[in-house]
């Protein structure tokens, strides 16, 4: 019985913990600055359509690699919010890089990527719907910021108070 | 290269009157071949009064209207400008120059700095300018909509149409600066042509829900060290965002009223039924 992900999620997970941290903070940086808006702005964009592709690949890689099975010292209750709190982190890499697209599609916004590479449109040029998406997007990421403090809540109390070693299962290295 | 723009007024109120003395201000889109657009928003102000975001921020309250005389405080305005001796420097040089007396008179200048990026990643300094290729004036009037009447019963007659020229900073010549203009002997280059043949009305013109962020540049243009520019597009998005729900305000953000729209179509297309066109060509 393996007791670790394969190494592969493994990378995948601490690369985009990385993206996804820079992402939140850089998300509340730029609506808060004028000076570094448009630096910020610059690197949100591509920063955020890399996540969307690597949730993708994440996701085949997680319905063809599954998980070890989750230590003993958590209850039924506790193995279902974890896989379902798995599963929201998932849906919000996919869909909070998605409705920043469609917010900028809506206003018209271009979506430069780098140089001259930029995306298409995704939606029709509508302003009301720009505004929905826009405090969508930052609803999204407030609810993402806080699944992601109960993910790492959820572990220190494991790894610290009840020291079953979960954080093993993830570990960039491997365990024998 | 098709053109979509729009034509503005200064001052906060939209409702004000058009007035000879407000700030003209022309915001456009190029539409470049590979999908790329191009936005700048342009003033007929030879400068910007203002040369950092927290200089135009105390701005708007030391020339905010006094509501029991409907002037701003003489006091307020003096402790103002007495902080930002540049900023009285620039309202001298506006107010000694003769203003445009309508829209097709106008010169509009893209204030703050940009970078032109070659191919061997090598910078240049430069600011444009939209000379107009007409002469031109507007009657004055007590007719609330005059500047926007006359422009666009002028526009219906016969395309409007500017020359854009580029002109080239030197080494040394401020580019974080809005309020100092560059010795005038720079090189100027003339790089093409803007018609604006065609007007649209507020309620179904594309234009009306842009957002004329000057930091919406093609690759081969970047942003200057001007710490404007990046306020400008932060607070643009911001105003953006309000949507329609306050309409009010997000028409208020580059401060316009009324706007008409003027809209283009491709360059060579006939100009069947009414339909098209503001381009720029080479």
């Amino acid at each position: 019985m393996p007791t670790q992900f394969p190494a592969f999620s493994r990378l995948l997970h601490w690369t985009m913990a990385a993206m996804i941290l820079t992402m939140l903070f850089i998300g509340v940086a730029m609506v808060a600055s004028l000076g570094s808006y448009h630096v910020l702005v610059s690197i949100h964009r591509p920063l955020g359509i890399a996540i969307l592709i690597l949730v993708v690949v994440r996701f085949v890689n997680r319905l063809l690699n599954p998980p070890p099975p989750f230590p003993a010292t958590m209850s039924r209750a506790e193995c279902r919010v974890a896989a379902a709190s798995e599963f929201l982190m998932y849906g919000l890499m996919f869909v909070l890089p998605l409705v920043g697209w469609g917010m900028l599609s809506a206003a018209r916004y271009p979506i430069v990527l780098f140089g001259s590479v930029h995306l298409p449109f995704i939606l029709p040029h509508d302003v009301m719907l720009y505004s929905v998406l826009r405090i969508a997007h930052t609803f999204l990421a407030y609810l993402f910021f806080l699944t992601f403090i109960a993910h790492f809540g959820a572990i220190l109390f494991h790894t610290l108070i009840v020291r079953d070693g979960i954080l093993k299962r993830m570990a960039p290295w491997n365990i024998r | 290269m098709p053109v979509l723009g729009r034509f503005s007024l200064g001052g906060g109120n939209p409702f004000a009157p058009d007035a000879v003395s407000t700030a003209r201000g022309l915001g456009l889109q190029f539409s470049l071949p590979d999908g790329e657009l191009w936005r700048t928003a342009m003033l007929h102000l030879p400068v910007f009064p203002f040369r950092t975001p927290e200089a135009f921020y105390e701005q708007l309250f030391a020339f905010r209207p006094d509501p029991s005389t409907g002037q701003p405080d003489p006091a307020k305005v003096q402790a103002f400008l007495a902080h930002h001796p540049e900023s009285a420097e620039v309202l001298k040089v506006i107010k000694s120059q003769p203003a445009p007396t309508g829209f097709g008179d106008a010169t509009f200048h893209s204030l703050n700095a940009f970078r032109f990026i070659n191919a061997a990643n090598e910078s240049t300094p430069v600011r444009w300018i939209l000379t107009p290729a007409q002469p031109w004036k507007t009657t004055l009037s007590q007719d609330k909509d005059f500047l926007f009447d006359a422009l666009i019963a002028q526009i219906h007659r016969q395309p409007l149409q500017w020359r854009l020229i580029v002109i080239i900073g030197q080494p040394g010549d401020p580019t974080n600066d809005a309020t100092i203009p560059w010795p005038a002997e720079r090189q100027q280059l003339d790089v093409g042509t803007l018609t604006l043949d065609r007007v649209e009305s507020d309620e179904t013109s594309a234009a009306t829900d842009l957002n004329f962020d000057p930091l919406v540049l093609p690759a081969g243009i970047a942003p200057s060290d001007d710490p404007l520019l990046s306020a400008r597009s932060a607070v643009f998005a911001i105003v953006h965002k309000t949507g329609r729900r306050n309409e009010a305000a997000a028409r208020d953000h580059a401060s316009r009223r009324t706007q008409r729209r003027l809209k283009a179509c491709q360059p060579n297309s006939p100009p069947s039924r009414g339909c098209c066109i503001g381009r720029w060509r080479r």
